[in-house]
């Protein structure tokens, strides 16, 4: 076992870990943030995606050791408390979410598209989230959802 | 008077939606019990043999271990479905790669990976077959007394009668592959066990009463010893109908031999090594046309592959045998559809459940009709649509208002197709990316076929809370289409209130009745209705009790609620389908009724075919389609959207790569599923004919987006380069070598 001292989601934590844990594993069993989600394990399907250190990555890709002394974010940190993120909120209003196991690394690639591009075009959100699959919506309506999160309209 | 605005027909949020975008949502590998091991299977590395031994390798303490095998089963060794013939663990002899021998369980998951690769098996290799041709042709028996799980024959009038006379006798021969379903979740199941109490299974699935009834015979336990909870379920698409059933078989075995509760995730590779996939099918046309373009006869020949048990392989090709014919009017039709054994793992559900199969050979055999009698595709449809009145293969009569002519015309103008096809054409001699438009017509029965229905008697219930809520008692399951949505829709108008007075139960076997399976698109139409009835009938109760008064509002009806519990006990109304009696089934002569309702379509796609790179992209696609009422917009899109982009996969993308039965490319790394930048806009326009027996008039609509596509798509590459090719899926290098040939 090896011991992985983090900051998740705002708070300081020492997560213990087997020494092949994944980044995915350690969030999920020892921090007990399951909102993150293992798809393939092999970094093709972005539903284990989480910031680190600022980055989007696929927390099944990372080894939990190299997550010493890094600031983590996962889906759980997005809303503020109840009041959810404008990208949540437009999944939820505009149905981009249906069975929603892909939904919070969808999520966390399109607020880490709108970090770097926050006037994305529909092309700019189809290449930001190329990296995430979804098998029940056929992105339109996740295209939909990142496009109106950006202008606010969210009724 | 507050009484609330409709909810039926406009997009109000997903019940559990916010639980979804925060993260908070349970799915089976988020939940844990005190004390929970890991279960793991090991699986038959041939195709088929007989098992000589097994050994315990490696420096492992094998000790600490939970293994079970089929000796450790207390009753029956099967998995319980339309023959039995599954076994749950093989016993002496293997018929599928993959095959489950034996279940290990061990608290520690790294520890439980290296012991599973410490089983070996020895295996006297037996002969196999692995392809529709080899166990038509009876290569080696491997199943029953001729390698065929089901055959149908569907007659109406006289082919034989035609063929001399017929101006025109076309033919073509049509393949389609095998596909996974490749929802994002994988399988996954937690049992709990003891012989004094039973088994209680909680899991990713759609058909709770299916692992149910699964789990009675194999420990021959009572009814109230088995109880089955769905947990927040990350995509089914027909993979999680039966197949689930034998995964909580496992966990519950080694959930009962080691005293602890067993959690089986499979991971991605497991998953798409070992579940179930679309069935690959063969599909031959031989039809008769007079010279002005009518349909005089069809004689269709329609073969699956059912993989090494029968499973669900015989409705499957029921559904596929019934929509083969189309939406076309034909005095004169044969079908002879066949489901045979090969020794891969079983093939099973998948959306669309037989006629994607059927419907790609169909509207991809219209296209080279349409070129033979020199007519357009357009017209030579035109001619053959059926109408009101008409009778289909199987003799129904369509009382569907279907206006195919229109749907026809109104798709084609929104997707502009004539001036496109005429621009292509002209830009196509300049330019090596070839362009090209194309469509398919086609139709899609809701709910079981034939006599299903009668014999699920689905039921639902609605029951008030001391809070005075209600709540729906249904075992139909939330897998992103819906369903509590659109119960909670349904009963709120039926009650004539807000959408927070509306509960939807978690599908527990305990706590509700049992619906029927989350198949065959009859959540809305079937349930549905069952679920207005219901509803109505509580509100009755309330009424005539003298606790509500007509003109009341939501909270005046919560009050009534809480009262009647209060002073009654419990409150619940009942709802039972009952078939209507002019819907009539024959099985034996297949003919009837086939499908109370169908949803009718016209999908148009756009493609680009690279002719250097062989690379084909779909830019645009039309999907118009005629689906009752339209419950909730956002949602039925999104089925649309969901069910093409599926379906532009089955057509051009994910290649199940076989060697000797199993699938050598199970990782999503080189299985290609469409990604974001992959799939082309999708425009969906809906129709409204309300059906008189759906909720508020809907119909079904979950499988109906697999059906058109993949015709559409290849009718649109032989516009671009005037290839004629029947065989998808169709990735580059099938391109390639097509051009080549």
């Amino acid at each position: 076992m090896i011991k992985v001292n983090c900051s998740v989601n705002g708070q300081k934590q020492t997560l213990r870990a087997h020494s092949m844990a994944r980044l995915l594993d350690v969030l999920r069993e020892e921090a007990g943030l399951t909102g993150t989600k293992e798809g393939c394990g092999e970094g093709e399907c972005g539903a284990c995606s989480v910031f680190l250190n600022g980055e989007l990555v696929m927390s099944c890709l990372v080894p939990a050791s190299q997550a010493e002394g890094a600031e983590i974010r996962t889906i759980e940190g997005i809303a503020s408390g109840e009041a959810l993120h404008a990208v949540q909120q437009a999944f939820l209003t505009n149905g981009g979410a249906q069975c929603g196991i892909c939904t919070p690394g969808m999520i966390m690639a399109a607020v880490a598209l709108l970090k770097k591009t926050p006037n994305p075009t529909e092309a700019d959100v189809r290449v930001g989230l190329a990296g995430n699959l979804c098998r029940c919506t056929g992105y339109m309506k996740i295209f939909d959802s990142v496009l109106r999160a950006v202008q606010g309209a969210n009724p | 008077m507050d009484r609330p605005q409709a909810l039926i027909g406009r997009a109000v949020e997903r019940k559990e939606g916010r639980d979804k975008v925060v993260g908070r949502s349970k799915y089976i590998d988020d939940i844990t019990f005190p004390g929970l091991i890991h279960g793991a299977t090991v699986r038959s590395p041939a195709a088929r043999g007989r098992i000589r031994g097994i050994s315990f390798e490696g420096n492992m303490p094998w000790d600490e271990f939970t293994i079970v095998t089929a000796k450790d089963i207390p009753g029956h060794n099967h998995v319980a479905l339309l023959m039995n013939d599954q076994p749950l663990l093989a016993d002496g002899f293997v018929n599928h790669p993959e095959e489950p021998v034996l279940l290990l369980a061990h608290a520690d998951k790294y520890l439980l990976e290296e012991a599973r690769r410490c089983v070996k098996f020895d295996i006297e290799p037996w002969p196999a077959v692995f392809t529709i041709e080899e166990s038509l042709a009876r290569k080696e028996l491997i199943w029953g007394q001729d390698n065929i799980f089901k055959s149908y024959l569907v007659e109406k009038g006289d082919v034989d009668s035609v063929w001399n006379t017929a101006d025109f006798v076309v033919e073509g021969e049509y393949f389609t592959g095998a596909q996974e379903q490749l929802y994002i979740e994988n399988n996954g199941i937690i049992a709990v066990a003891n012989a004094q109490d039973g088994v209680s299974i909680w899991g990713s699935m759609q058909c709770p009463y299916y692992v149910h009834k699964g789990l009675l015979p194999i420990f021959k336990f009572p009814d109230d010893k088995v109880r089955v909870i769905q947990t927040e379920t990350g995509g089914g698409f027909g993979g999680k109908e039966e197949y689930p059933t034998l995964i909580s078989g496992h966990a519950a075995l080694l959930a009962l031999k080691s005293g602890k509760p067993v959690k089986i995730i499979y991971d991605r590779a497991e998953d798409m090594v070992a579940t179930t996939k679309r069935h690959p099918a063969r599909t031959r046309h031989r039809t008769a046309v007079s010279k002005d373009g009518k349909l005089l006869a069809q004689e269709i020949d329609f073969v699956i592959d059912g993989g090494a048990y029968c499973t669900l392989s015989p409705v499957v090709l029921s559904r596929g045998t019934i929509h083969s014919a189309g939406p076309y009017f034909c005095p004169n039709v044969r079908v002879k559809a066949q489901a045979v054994a090969t020794n891969s793992p079983p093939h099973g559900a998948f959306r669309g459940f037989g006629a994607p199969q059927s419907i790609f050979a169909l509207e991809r055999h219209m296209d080279k009709i349409a070129q033979v009698l020199k007519l357009s595709p357009e017209e030579f449809r035109r001619r053959n649509f059926i109408k009101d009145g008409e009778t289909t293969a199987t003799g129904q009569v369509v009382k569907d208002k279907v206006d195919m002519q229109a749907l026809l015309t109104k798709a084609l103008a929104l997707s502009n197709y004539h001036a496109k096809r005429e621009v292509f054409t002209e830009q196509n001699q300049r330019s090596k990316i070839k362009k090209g438009i194309g469509f398919a017509t086609f139709m899609h029965g809701s709910g079981f076929t034939g006599s299903g229905e009668k014999y699920l008697s689905s039921v639902v219930g609605i029951e008030g809370t001391a809070q005075g809520k209600v709540r729906v008692l249904a075992a139909s399951t939330e897998i992103g289409q819906g369903t509590n949505t659109i119960f909670t829709q349904i009963a709120a108008d039926a009650l004539g209130v807000a959408g927070d007075v509306v509960e939807v139960a978690q599908p527990d076997t305990k706590f509700v009745p049992n619906s029927g399976p989350t198949v065959a698109s009859r959540t809305v139409m079937v349930v549905g209705k069952l679920v207005e009835t219901a509803a109505t009938g509580l509100k009755q109760t309330l009424v005539q009790s003298g606790f509500l008064h007509e003109g009341y509002s939501s909270r005046q009806f919560e009050e009534a609620v809480a009262g009647y519990v209060k002073k009654f006990g419990q409150l619940k109304a009942f709802s039972q389908y009952k078939q209507p009696p002019d819907i009539n089934w024959d099985d034996a002569k297949y003919q009837g009724d086939a499908y109370g309702a169908y949803a009718w379509a016209v999908y148009v796609a756009e493609v680009s075919v690279d002719t250097v790179t062989y690379d084909t992209h779909v830019d645009n696609f039309v999907a118009l389609q005629e689906i009752g009422k339209v419950m909730h917009p956002v949602f039925a899109a999104g089925q649309i959207e969901g069910g093409v982009a599926q379906a532009i996969g089955y057509a051009l993308y994910e290649k199940v790569v076989w060697k000797e039965g199993r699938m050598i490319n199970n990782q999503m790394t080189n299985y290609i599923m469409p990604t974001a930048v992959d799939v082309p806009p999708i425009h969906v326009f809906f129709e409204e004919q309300p059906y008189s027996r759906g909720p508020s008039g809907a119909k079904g609509i979950g499988e109906l987006p697999m059906d058109g596509p993949a015709p559409a798509i290849l009718n649109a590459i032989e516009n671009a380069t005037g290839l004629s090719l029947n065989h998808i899926p169709l990735l580059p290098e099938d391109l390639m070598e097509a051009i080549h040939d």
